[in-house]
């Protein structure tokens, strides 16, 4: 019988033993972005872990930053940017060292066919396209705005909204043209967007750091799942969503 | 004058239902930092966030006016076939919650939506992401408050004083404007009032609708949630601001709530 | 110039079928108890009220015929309305108030002022002019509703009950004042009232109206000195018989016969005041000729009058003065002899 890991190092074993000493359940706050593939990493960390219990909050960044610093019971925070996590850590909320965890990209999300024919970044400024974007605070819309001063593309959005997510939502409504997103985002949204691609040299690589949150209650539960999350188990997961790897 | 005293069974939950509305303001209160409330306050964004919302809950109460007088007379005065559904309806906005409202108002009036895709390839006009989408988002939720109290004023008045101005040979429009309109006055002004306040404290609907963007749309409300990520404590401020507002109209409505003159 | 109306109407519980015509040369009130439609009536000629079938006709104009359909809204008759409640508007000044159907009607707001100013005096209240219905008298605002209704120079006067909202000791002093003004108005007058004394005070005619039917019409000596109904015999205080009259008799619907000087034949009414009528405690001897025994059911006193009820083969109501009360030693459940002499049964055809 495999000795089941209690807060142990990256995880080499690929399958664990159904079998597992891990009980309690713990609240992970996680970028918008991470929507779909948390939810999968949460469903088989379960699997390995039937006595443990995974809840998820998704929003924006900074949003999860300031519930978090108000006093919500959160046990890992996975956020899309170093800088809300560096935020975090200044302010004495998280404890051990946040690790980096995966990385993506931006891409252009329109419409499925494209219909106002998008093909670049400076094509957003074209008139009659509504473009939005996410607000300069949510890591995406500050990437976005990365990526269009490297292209020189000066356009103004029509919305600041307040995560990746509800710019999809735009989107598929049909309300907005075009918006800047990461690639998962289109990948999750499947056939009710389109995605056109971002040179690599106007490109924006995100970080996405994670983290044990300070004063949680079942500390070896939130250490295991950030151990799965950084395990290859986990991030074979995390790439059949469209992140990059962690280095 | 001898005053009865008031029974414990009454007092007890009286004063925690009391508490529980007067700790958030204490609340507000003690936590605001004052002495960056002129910064916070004068700030560009601030005003700005300020002047819109001034701008659109004052539109949304005319709207709210010209529109809802006419459907609350119909309620009170006309008998027509549908007539609970369709009071229900228009009074549905007040239980809804409020994004809700923004994604039905989206998919009626959105690019895309029922009379929204015929306005934009009839006229070009969009509604979403524009200050008037803000004024619908908000006359929406509001309306309903403005509608109820119009109407049980007009139910609640006399109506032997309609019959004695035609008696005096007033046209019916005389009669609505120089005798009942007055008579509900304070029906008409409570409805505007709470109309106004209520579009003044809309969110859901609003960002939904007609999304955010300084200047255009990003109402207080708005901008207050967004402050919250950036700038927390000047979030305290301007929320203490936006509950002291609605807490001195409401106080100066007193009683005259739902009701006649 | 006048008024016709036929009017027939269902509003409830009340079924009403009247016809009238109103010269302008006479005061009209419509007399009748609480319920008996009276309102209805006024209402529907000023056509605030739907009928299913009639007309209203004034001055030769047709305001509403159910059979072509036509309908002259109510804004447009010109018609002055004293509401019973006066319903004075009390957003607006007295001034305001007054002038109120002359601004309807299109008058510049300087004349109309002018002419409300006039009435007012005319009615006593100039000094009021700027203060609110609410801080009137019941007595001054019964004059404010009428010069509103006056101001615009109506053809037609309607008053609803005009001085039932008034106290007792008002009430006798604004009587005078109305019949002054209807008697200065130069258009056809109708007035409602439940008061036997308010419509003999103010009115030249009467119509009687009971369950929204006619009564009896006629000038207030004709309906008082020969009433047609129990209920105006009632106001008026006499006892009222109705049968075959036959040389000298009147048989009754039971079978009594009572001795009338002056039945001839036909169908008649029979009045006997109860002045006339003496109570004995046994069978009394005499010339009377009506003669019958009965019960004292009831007994009420009335000033230095006392009126007592006698049921039996005939009811009647006999007057006697307390002394004589007295020494009758009757109580209400006695048994007693009443008396009248044939002479003193007034008849006339029904």
């Amino acid at each position: 019988m495999l000795l089941a890991a209690c807060g142990g190092t990256g995880g080499t074993a690929s399958s664990s033993p159904t079998s597992s000493s891990l009980s309690g359940y713990i609240n992970v706050f996680a970028a918008a972005s991470l929507t779909a593939s948390f939810n999968a990493l949460g469903i088989s960390f379960h699997q390995a872990h039937p006595g443990v219990g995974v809840n998820f909050n998704f929003a924006g960044t900074p949003t999860l930053l300031a519930q978090i610093e108000q006093g919500a019971p959160a046990d890992v925070f996975a956020s899309a940017d170093t800088t809300n996590m560096g935020k975090l850590t200044a302010d004495g909320y998280t404890a051990g060292t946040s690790k980096i965890f995966a990385r993506n990209q931006l891409e252009i999300v329109v419409a499925p066919g494209n219909p106002k024919g998008i093909k670049r970044l400076a094509d957003l400024a074209k008139s009659g396209v509504i473009y939005i974007s996410e607000a300069p605070t949510v890591p995406a819309g500050k990437y976005s705005l990365q990526a269009l001063a490297s292209a020189g593309v000066k356009v103004t959005p029509k919305s600041l909204e307040t995560s990746v997510t509800a710019v999809i939502s735009k989107i598929e409504l049909g309300e907005a043209d075009a918006g800047i997103v990461y690639t998962t985002d289109i990948q999750a949204a499947g056939s009710k967007v389109q995605g056109v691609q971002i040179p690599a040299a106007n490109n924006v690589i995100a970080t996405y750091p994670i983290v044990a949150v300070k004063g949680t209650k079942y500390s070896d539960v939130a250490n295991a799942f950030i151990d799965y999350v950084l395990s290859s188990t986990g991030q074979s997961t995390l790439e059949t969503f469209g992140f990059l790897s962690a280095s | 004058m001898r005053r009865e005293r008031v029974p414990i069974v009454v007092l007890v939950p009286a004063a925690i239902g009391a508490a529980f509305f007067i700790l958030p303001l204490l609340g507000l209160i003690v936590r605001s930092p004052w002495g960056d409330a002129f910064t916070a306050l004068t700030a560009p964004e601030t005003v700005e966030a300020l002047k819109l919302s001034l701008l659109a809950s004052l539109s949304a109460t005319a709207v709210g006016l010209v529109l809802g007088v006419p459907l609350a007379w119909m309620y009170a005065r006309v008998e027509f076939p549908g007539r609970d559904w369709l009071r229900a309806l228009t009074t549905l906005p007040m239980v809804l919650p409020p994004v809700v409202g923004g994604i039905a108002l989206l998919l009626a009036f959105g690019r895309r939506g029922l009379f929204g895709s015929w306005l934009d390839s009839t006229f070009g006009i969009t509604l979403p992401f524009t200050t008037a989408g803000v004024v619908m988002a908000e006359t929406f939720v509001a309306m309903p408050f403005l509608i109820l109290t119009v109407e049980a004023g007009l139910r609640s008045m006399d109506r032997r004083y309609e019959e004695a101005a035609r008696a005096l040979g007033a046209s019916r429009w005389r009669v609505f404007t120089r005798v009942t309109l007055p008579l509900i006055g304070p029906s008409l002004f409570a409805g505007a009032v709470l109309c106004w306040a209520r579009a003044l404290g809309e969110f859901g609907a609003t960002i939904t609708f007609a999304g955010n963007f300084p200047g255009v749309t990003q109402t207080m409300p708005l901008a207050v949630y967004l402050l919250l990520e950036t700038n927390q404590e000047a979030s305290f401020i301007l929320s203490l601001v936006l509950l002291l507002i609605s807490l001195v109209v409401l106080v100066g409505l007193r009683d005259r709530w739902l009701g006649s003159a | 110039m006048s008024l016709e109306a036929s009017i027939r109407l269902t509003l409830g519980p009340l079924n009403l079928e009247m016809a009238l015509t109103i010269d302008e040369d006479e005061v009209v009130a419509l007399l009748g108890p609480n319920g008996a439609g009276k309102t209805t009536l006024l209402r529907a000629i000023a056509g605030l009220v739907p009928f299913r079938s009639g007309h209203v006709t004034l001055d030769g104009k047709v305001l509403e015929d159910t059979a072509t359909g036509q309908y002259v809204p109510t804004e447009r008759r010109p018609i002055g309305f004293v509401f019973q409640d006066y319903l004075l508007f009390p957003h607006l000044s007295v001034l305001d108030n007054v002038a109120f159907g002359l601004r309807s009607r299109g008058t510049p707001r300087r004349a109309a002022a002018d002419r409300a100013v006039q009435w007012l005096d005319r009615v006593g209240l100039k000094s009021y002019a700027r203060a609110k219905p609410s801080e009137l008298s019941g007595g001054q605002r019964q004059r404010v509703a009428l010069a509103r209704a006056l101001a615009p120079d109506p053809r037609l006067l309607l008053l609803d009950e005009p001085l039932a909202a008034l106290d007792v000791t008002t009430r006798a002093e604004v009587r005078r004042d109305l019949r002054h003004h209807l008697a200065s108005f130069q258009g056809i007058r109708l007035l409602v009232t439940h008061d036997p004394l308010e419509a003999v005070a103010l009115a030249d005619r009467l119509i009687v109206m009971e369950a929204g039917h006619l009564v009896q019409t006629g000038t207030s000596a004709e309906v008082t000195e020969r009433p047609r109904s129990q209920y105006v015999a009632d106001l008026v205080g006499v006892n009222l018989l109705r049968g075959a009259a036959d040389r000298g008799s009147v048989q009754l619907v039971g079978g009594t016969a009572v001795a009338a000087a002056g039945a001839e034949s036909g169908d008649v009414f029979a009045v006997i005041h109860p002045r006339a009528v003496s109570i004995y405690r046994s069978r009394p001897e005499g010339s009377p000729r009506n003669v019958w025994p009965g019960r004292a059911s009831n007994i009420e006193l009335m000033g230095n009058r006392v009126r007592v009820r006698i049921e039996g083969e005939v009811p009647i109501v006999a007057e006697v003065t307390p002394a004589a009360l007295k020494d009758l030693e009757l109580v209400e459940g006695g048994e007693v002899w009443l008396s009248f002499k044939a002479t003193d049964v007034m008849v006339y055809p029904a």
